[in-house]
C-alpha cells in the first residue's frame, strides 16, 4: 500500500502516528501522477511546485496537529472553480490562458483549512457533457478501461481519484456531473443539496441547477469535505440559510428500520442486466442492514430529460453570453464589432457548447418561451412535487446511478441525444434541487465498477452519508483499485 | 383637422447609492475608467450577484412618493444582448413582477393639477459606456458606471403636450431629490429621458404609429424634441404620409429629431427570471418603516407654507421646488422669524447670491439663525431695510454675524431726532434754492432731500424720521 492509496482519514492517522509526512505524502501523489497522467489524463493543470512546497512547510509547522481535517491534504479541484492566480480554463479554448484574480469560496474554504492544490481536472467543455470528451485539452480516460469514457462532466475529478492521482477532488453537478462519473470510476461522488455550498467562483453552465461536491475514495471523506465547503456564503444569494451539522457525525450510526423508497420509473427496459443486477443486490444488503424497503412512484420522471435540457441550455445561453472577447479570454479580431464577437465565439467554444446555446437561446425566444421554457419550469415543479411526496413516505430513495457502465470512448459523441440520455437517473435531482450519492456497489463481468445512487430530503445529506457509510463499511467495492 | 399628442416617458435616475447595486464598487461619478471595477461587475466568470439592500429601499420609497403600489413578491430578470459595454451578456433588470405598481405624478394643469398615471418602476444595473475618442482603429470600455443601479419609472400614455412632458420631468426631478434617492442630475446622465411619442386626431381613441425619442438630457431639450417631433408627426400625416415606427434621436445643434439607423429593430430580449437573484418578498412592517421614516413631499410642503404662514403660492413653490431651501425656510421660521419676511429675503437677496455661485442654500455660510438675528434688527430699528442688504452681502461673504458687522462698520441707523434735525437744517441752508422750488410745489424734491440726508449719514439715517422731520421743517 502506498501513501496515495489512502484516504484522508487514513492518512491523517498515519500523520498523527508520526508514520508519514506531508511532504511524503504530496511527493507519493506526484509520483503517481508521473507514472499513471500521461494514461488517464485526468488534469488540465498541475500545480506541483506549490503543492510540494507548502507540503514541506506544514512539515515544519509544530502546530500541524491543532489543524483541521484538510490541513495539507493534496486535492485536485475541478477547473471550472476559480483558483486566484491559477488558471481556470473550464476545458475551453475560450478561458485557455484565463487566470482569475479571485478565488472561489469552496477554495477559500479549503485554503482556510490549509489544502494543497494539486492541480485542475479535466471536465467536459463548460461542464457540458457525460464524457469529458468535449474538452478542448484531450480526453479522460477511465482508470478500469483505458478505452472507456471516465463519465461528465466531472470526468477528470473522479479519474484522478479513482487513478490515486490526488485524495479527494471536487467536482460540480448540474445534471449527473458528479455522480455519474463517481459510478463510472468506482468512487463516491456527492452532490449536495443545491444551495447547500456556495456557488460562487464556479463558472456558471446553469445557474438553478449547479451545486459543487466531492468526489472521494471513501463516504467518511466525502463527509469530511462536505463539512469543509457546506454553509451560507453572503456571495452567493441562492446559498441557504440553514445550519451545517457535522457531517462525519452520522457515519457509523446504523439504518435500523430506515424507509427507502424504490422507485419503479428508475427499473426501465433499457437499463443494463447487470447493472440492475448489482444495484438490486445492493438494495437486498440495505435491508440486510435493517433499512426497510419500499416501492415508490415517482411518476413525472419520464419528462426530466427534456425538462432538463431546456432548462440548462436556456441558462447556459445566458451565462455563457459574457465570453465575447471583449474583457478577458480569447479574441479572434474581426471586420467590425459582430464580426469580432461571432470569430471569437466560433472559434473559442466547441461543438457541444455551441449546440446548447443554440437550443437555449431558441427555448428563450419570444414566440418559443412559454411553449419551451416555462413549461419545463411548469413540469419542473411536478418533478420536484414527485419528491416530496416521496419523502412522505420514506427516508431516502435508492437507484442506479447510470443505467450503463462506462461506454467506449467514441461511442456515443455522434449521437447527442443518447448521450444525454446517460443522466436519466441523475437529471431529476438537480431539478428538485435534492442531494444524491454514488457509492460503489458492485462491478460488471468486464470489471466496470456501477454506482447506487441514494437520494435524500433537502438539506438532509446526513442521512445518505450514514445509508451510503452504512453500505460501504458492509461491502468490499470501495476497497478494489484499478489496474494501473 | 386637430391632432393631438399621446407621450407616454421613460425615465431612468441613477440611484444614490454609496455602492454599486451587485457587488462593492464605488458609484462615484467622473473617475479615471475602470478604476471603479471588480470581478462581480466586469462580468468574469462564476461570479454572482448580491442585491444592494438600499438600491431596493430606495425604489420603494420612490413608489411611495409617487403613490405606487408596492409589490410584495417581486423578481429580477435577465435582458439578453450582446454591447461592449455590457460585461454579462445581459442586464439584470425587472421584465414581470417589477417593484413598484400603478401610481402617479400631479402636475400643474389649468387651474388644478393633472394627474399623469405610471405604469411601473422597477429596479435594474447600469451598463459601462464605449470610449470611441483617443485612437482611430479602436474603441474602448469604461466599466465604472457598470453596475450603478437604475430605477426605471414607466408614464402611462397621458401627457398630451412637450410643456407638460418638461412639468413631468420637473416635478419628478424635485420628488427624487427630496426623497433623496437620486441627485436628478441630467448633465451628468444620472437623469434620462426617453419619449414614446404619436400623434391622432382629437377626439379619436385609437393610438397612432409612435417613436421613440432618446438623448434629451435637458428640461429644455425635451420640450424643443417634442414639440418638433409632434409637429413633424402631424405635417407628415397632413400630406398624406405614414409615421414610421422608429427610434430618433434629438440632434439640439440643428434643432431637429434624426431617425436612428437602428440595428437593434425587433430585438428579442430573451427575458427570463435570473437564478443568481432570489425573489424579493416584502414584510409590510419594513414598506411601513420606509414609509414613516420618509420626509414630507414637496406638494405638502407648499400646501403649509400657503395655509399655515401666508406664502403666496408662487413663493411657496419656489421654496418647495428644492428640499434644502425649503427645510432651511422652516428653520428660520422655527427659530422666531416671520414667515413672510423670511420668504422674501430669501427668494430675493438671497437666491441671487446662490445663483451668482451655483450653489445650494445649505453650502451657503449663512445659517438660518443669521437671517433671523438680521431680521431682528431691521425689526427694532437698529438697522435699515437699505442697510441690511449691505450687511447681508457682507455676511454671505465673510460668514460674519450682522451684528458685528453692524457693529465693526459702524452701521446702526440713526433714529436720534436732534441729531438728526441739526444735519437736516445744514442741508436745507445749503440748498435755498430747493428749499424754494419745493414750497412753490415741486414735492418730488422729496426724495432729493432725503438723498442729501442719506449721503450725509452714509445711509445710516432712519428713512422714517428723516421724513417726519423734513415735512414738519418744509411745511
Amino acid at each position: 500500500m502506498e501513501l496515495y492509496n489512502l484516504s484522508i482519514e487514513e492518512l491523517q492517522s498515519m500523520i498523527k502516528s508520526g508514520k508519514a509526512g506531508f511532504a511524503e505524502i504530496a511527493e507519493s501523489v506526484f509520483n503517481r501522477i508521473e507514472a499513471v497522467e500521461d494514461r488517464v489524463r485526468s488534469y488540465v493543470t498541475l500545480n506541483k511546485e506549490e503543492a510540494v512546497s507548502l507540503a514541506k512547510q506544514a512539515d515544519n509547522d509544530t502546530t500541524a496537529d491543532e489543524k483541521q481535517a484538510l490541513y495539507a491534504m493534496p486535492l485536485a479541484i475541478k477547473d471550472n472553480i476559480c483558483t486566484e492566480g491559477v488558471k481556470t480554463t473550464c476545458s475551453s479554448l475560450i478561458l485557455q490562458n484565463f487566470v482569475p484574480p479571485y478565488e472561489s469560496s469552496v477554495t477559500e474554504k479549503l485554503k482556510a483549512q490549509g489544502y494543497i492544490l494539486t492541480g485542475k481536472t479535466n471536465l467536459d467543455e463548460f461542464a457540458m457533457g457525460s464524457s469529458t470528451e468535449n474538452s478542448a485539452f484531450g480526453h479522460t480516460r477511465n482508470p478500469w478501461d483505458l478505452e472507456r469514457v471516465p463519465g461528465g462532466s466531472s470526468g477528470g475529478s473522479a479519474a484522478a481519484v479513482a487513478a490515486d492521482e490526488c485524495i479527494a477532488a471536487l467536482g460540480s453537478d448540474t445534471g449527473g456531473s458528479i455522480r455519474q462519473p463517481a459510478a463510472f470510476c468506482g468512487v463516491v461522488g456527492l452532490k449536495p443539496t443545491y444551495g447547500r455550498v456556495s456557488r460562487y467562483g464556479l463558472v456558471a453552465f446553469a445557474s438553478s441547477l449547479d451545486q459543487i461536491g466531492p468526489l472521494t475514495k471513501c463516504v467518511k471523506d466525502s463527509a469530511i469535505l462536505l463539512n469543509a465547503i457546506a454553509g451560507h456564503d453572503a456571495c452567493d444569494s441562492t446559498s441557504a440559510e440553514v445550519p451545517v451539522p457535522d457531517f462525519t457525525a452520522v457515519t457509523g450510526k446504523d439504518i435500523k428500520g430506515m424507509k427507502i423508497g424504490i422507485p419503479g420509473e428508475y427499473f426501465i427496459d433499457g437499463i443494463d442486466k447487470e447493472v440492475e443486477a448489482a444495484v438490486r443486490e445492493g438494495i437486498k444488503q440495505l435491508e440486510s442492514l435493517g433499512a426497510m424497503p419500499v416501492e415508490i412512484s415517482l411518476p413525472h420522471t419520464e419528462y426530466a430529460v427534456a425538462t432538463y435540457y431546456i432548462l440548462a441550455t436556456s441558462e447556459a445561453s445566458s451565462n455563457l453570453a459574457r465570453y465575447d472577447g471583449v474583457r478577458y479570454g480569447l479574441r479572434v479580431d474581426g471586420d467590425d464589432l459582430i464580426d469580432m464577437y461571432m470569430r471569437t465565439r466560433e472559434e473559442g467554444f466547441g461543438a457541444e457548447v455551441k449546440r446548447r446555446i443554440i437550443l437555449g437561446t431558441y427555448s428563450l425566444s419570444s414566440g418559443y418561451y412559454d411553449a419551451y421554457y416555462k413549461k419545463a419550469q411548469q413540469a419542473r415543479t411536478l418533478i420536484k412535487q414527485d419528491f416530496e411526496n416521496a419523502f412522505n413516505e420514506v427516508d431516502a430513495i435508492v437507484t442506479p446511478t447510470t443505467p450503463t457502465p462506462a461506454f467506449k470512448v467514441g461511442e456515443k459523441m455522434e449521437d447527442p441525444l443518447h448521450m444525454y440520455l446517460n443522466d436519466i437517473f441523475t437529471i431529476s435531482l438537480n431539478l428538485a434541487g435534492v442531494p444524491g450519492i454514488s457509492v460503489p456497489c458492485g462491478f460488471t463481468s468486464e470489471n466496470l465498477p456501477v454506482g447506487l445512487q441514494i437520494i435524500g430530503r433537502h438539506f438532509d445529506e446526513e442521512t445518505i452519508l450514514k445509508t451510503a457509510y452504512a453500505f460501504e463499511q458492509s461491502t468490499e467495492w470501495h476497497k478494489r483499485k484499478p489496474d494501473l | 383637422m386637430q391632432y393631438e399628442a399621446v407621450i407616454g416617458l421613460e425615465i431612468h435616475a441613477q440611484l444614490l447609492t454609496d455602492t454599486k447595486i451587485f457587488c462593492g464598487c464605488s458609484t462615484r461619478f467622473g473617475s479615471e475608467p475602470n478604476t471603479q471595477t471588480c470581478p462581480v461587475c466586469a462580468g468574469m466568470p462564476g461570479v454572482l450577484p448580491v442585491m444592494n439592500r438600499k438600491a431596493v429601499e430606495y425604489v420603494v420609497r420612490t413608489g411611495l412618493a409617487l403613490n405606487c403600489e408596492i409589490s410584495l413578491y417581486s423578481r429580477f430578470a435577465r435582458k439578453n444582448y450582446f454591447y461592449p459595454d455590457l460585461p454579462k451578456g445581459y442586464q439584470i433588470s425587472q421584465f414581470e413582477l417589477p417593484l413598484c405598481e400603478g401610481g402617479y405624478l400631479e402636475i400643474p394643469g389649468n387651474g388644478s393639477n393633472t394627474k399623469i398615471s405610471l405604469t411601473r418602476i422597477h429596479l435594474e444595473e447600469d451598463a459601462g459606456k464605449n470610449i470611441h475618442e483617443g485612437s482611430a482603429s479602436d474603441s474602448f470600455v469604461d466599466l465604472n458606471r457598470a453596475g450603478v443601479p437604475l430605477m426605471e419609472i414607466v408614464s402611462e400614455p397621458e401627457i398630451r403636450t412637450a410643456k407638460e412632458a418638461t412639468d413631468f420631468m420637473k416635478k419628478l426631478r424635485t420628488i427624487v431629490r427630496y426623497i433623496n434617492v437620486s441627485d436628478g442630475n441630467m448633465e451628468q446622465g444620472s437623469l434620462r429621458c426617453d419619449a414614446n411619442v404619436s400623434v391622432r386626431q382629437e377626439g379619436t381613441k385609437e393610438l397612432g404609429v409612435k417613436t421613440e425619442i432618446k438623448n434629451m438630457n435637458s428640461f429644455r431639450f425635451i420640450e424643443k424634441a417634442l414639440d418638433y417631433e409632434i409637429r413633424r408627426q402631424i405635417k407628415v400625416l397632413q400630406e398624406g404620409g405614414r409615421i414610421v415606427q422608429e427610434t430618433r434621436l434629438w440632434n439640439s445643434e440643428k434643432g431637429i429629431t434624426e431617425s436612428m439607423r437602428s440595428k437593434e429593430e425587433a430585438h428579442d430580449y430573451r427575458y427570463f427570471p435570473d437564478p443568481d437573484l432570489v425573489p424579493i418578498v416584502f414584510d409590510t412592517s419594513w414598506i411601513d418603516d420606509i414609509k414613516a421614516n420618509m420626509s414630507e413631499l414637496p406638494d405638502v410642503k407648499k400646501e403649509r407654507f400657503m395655509n399655515e404662514w401666508g406664502i403666496a403660492e408662487q413663493d411657496a413653490d419656489l421654496l418647495a421646488s428644492e428640499r434644502s431651501t425649503a427645510e432651511w425656510f422652516e428653520e428660520t421660521v422655527k427659530l422666531g422669524a416671520d414667515p413672510k419676511a423670511a420668504c422674501n429675503w430669501i427668494k430675493g437677496d438671497f437666491m441671487k447670491l446662490l445663483n451668482e455661485e451655483s450653489i445650494q442654500i445649505d453650502e451657503s455660510r449663512i445659517k438660518p439663525g443669521d437671517l433671523v438675528e438680521i431680521l431682528g434688527l431691521i425689526d427694532r430699528g437698529t438697522i435699515s431695510g437699505k442697510i441690511a442688504k449691505t450687511v447681508f452681502e457682507e455676511m454671505y461673504k465673510t460668514g460674519k454675524k450682522a451684528g458685528i458687522i453692524v457693529e465693526e462698520k459702524g452701521l446702526v441707523q440713526m433714529s436720534d431726532e436732534s441729531g438728526l434735525e441739526s444735519i437736516i437744517d445744514d442741508i436745507l441752508v445749503k440748498n435755498t434754492d430747493a428749499v424754494d422750488k419745493f414750497k412753490a410745489g415741486e414735492n418730488k424734491l422729496m426724495s432729493f432731500f432725503v438723498g442729501q440726508v442719506m449721503k450725509e449719514t452714509k445711509g445710516k439715517a432712519n428713512p422714517k424720521i428723516v421724513n417726519e422731520i423734513l415735512r414738519k421743517k418744509l411745511g
